[in-house]
């Protein structure tokens, strides 16, 4: 469960990183892709070179839904809201749940390189909270 | 067993090399413990873990994360044999300490993330990647006298 205060640490931390989307979001895929090989199999069909123009726009996609998704936190519309996500990725592309933990991990050592300071134990708990209470939602239609 | 590539044994080196295991260490069983919170049930004895700030401020997470970091050197100078290296620790935290291995993947995570934290963009993807690599093979030494 997130406090009020973690709620609104992470509302105020997300929508800072909206402008920096594009370099955050493929940043994180790219770690995800060389730390983790076997996660490169889900996107064949893209350019997953450091900085590609397919990096930085599903990175970008993926950074904006994130920060998006904090303003439903501890509310019943958060499940609702990420119904599109949930069906896309549980049902067209089909991503074994594991994945979720690992580009989880990859966001948050993103995130750490990024914000220095401002990523202290107490913004880490948190987004390690949150992320994986929004990936529980995107995988919650596989079974 | 698993074979090391020349760039990933300097890879590993060149980065131990620019941890302060007196400061690493601590914050990363601080974190593990704010993260993670059901890790704190082994620390019953090392007083108020109440709050994050009584984590952070525990003389005794201070002093353990030292000893655990300072145990990893046994790791980065034993590259090739770490089962071994692991193999009485890994006794210790089953038979004794009673400690679920899975939570040495939490603490591992804790630990690069606190990296990352530190060193921003010199810990690059490819560091990351190696260092990752290296970590699996403690966790899986660390876990290998459970039965
Ligand atoms: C919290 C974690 C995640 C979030 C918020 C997220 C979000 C998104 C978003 C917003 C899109 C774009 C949808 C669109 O174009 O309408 C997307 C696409 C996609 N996601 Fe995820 N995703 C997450 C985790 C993952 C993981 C772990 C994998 C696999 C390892 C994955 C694989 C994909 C793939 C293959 C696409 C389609 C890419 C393309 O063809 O352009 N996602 N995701
Ligand atoms: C890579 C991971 C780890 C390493 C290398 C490591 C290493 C060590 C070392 C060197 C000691 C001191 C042993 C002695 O006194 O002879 C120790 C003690 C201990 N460890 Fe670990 N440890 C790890 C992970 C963990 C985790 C994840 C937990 C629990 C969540 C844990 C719980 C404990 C406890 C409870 C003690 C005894 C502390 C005391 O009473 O002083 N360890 N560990």
């Amino acid at each position: 469960m997130l406090s009020a205060l973690e709620k609104q640490i992470l509302i105020d931390l997300w929508h800072k990183l909206i402008p920096v989307a594009e370099d955050i979001g493929s940043e994180a895929l790219y770690r995800m892709f060389t730390t983790f090989p076997k996660t490169k199999t889900y996107f064949g069909h893209l350019d997953l070179s450091h900085g590609s123009g397919h990096l930085r726009s599903l990175g970008k996609k993926i950074v904006v839904a994130i920060a998006e998704g904090t303003t439903h936190i501890s509310t019943p519309l958060f499940t609702s809201s990420l119904g599109y996500l949930s069906r896309y990725h549980a049902y067209q592309l089909r991503i074994h749940p594991t994945n979720f933990k690992l580009f989880n991990h990859c966001m948050l050592v993103t995130l750490a390189c990024h914000l220095g300071g401002d990523f202290s134990a107490i913004e880490h708990a948190a987004t390690d909270k949150y992320l994986s209470a929004y990936s529980a939602v995107l995988a919650e239609k596989f079974r | 067993m698993v074979s090391w590539s020349q760039s990933e044994r300097s890879a590993i080196a060149d980065l131990w090399d620019k941890i302060n295991v007196d400061e690493i260490g601590p914050q990363s069983l601080a974190r593990v413990l704010i993260v993670y919170p059901w890790t704190q049930r082994y620390f019953g004895k090392f007083g108020n873990l109440n709050s994050v700030a009584a984590i952070l401020g525990n003389p005794k997470v201070t002093a353990h994360g030292k000893v655990v970091l300072n145990a990893l050197d046994n790791a980065v100078k034993n590259l090739d044999n770490i089962k071994e290296t692991y193999s009485k620790l890994s006794q210790l935290h089953c038979e004794i300490l009673s400690v679920d291995p899975d939570n040495f993947r939490l603490f591992a995570d804790c630990l690069t993330i606190v990296i990352a934290n530190k060193f921003g963009a010199a810990f690059t993807p490819e560091i990351q990647a190696t260092w990752q690599k290296f970590l699996a093979v403690v966790v899986a030494a660390m876990s290998s006298r459970y039965f």
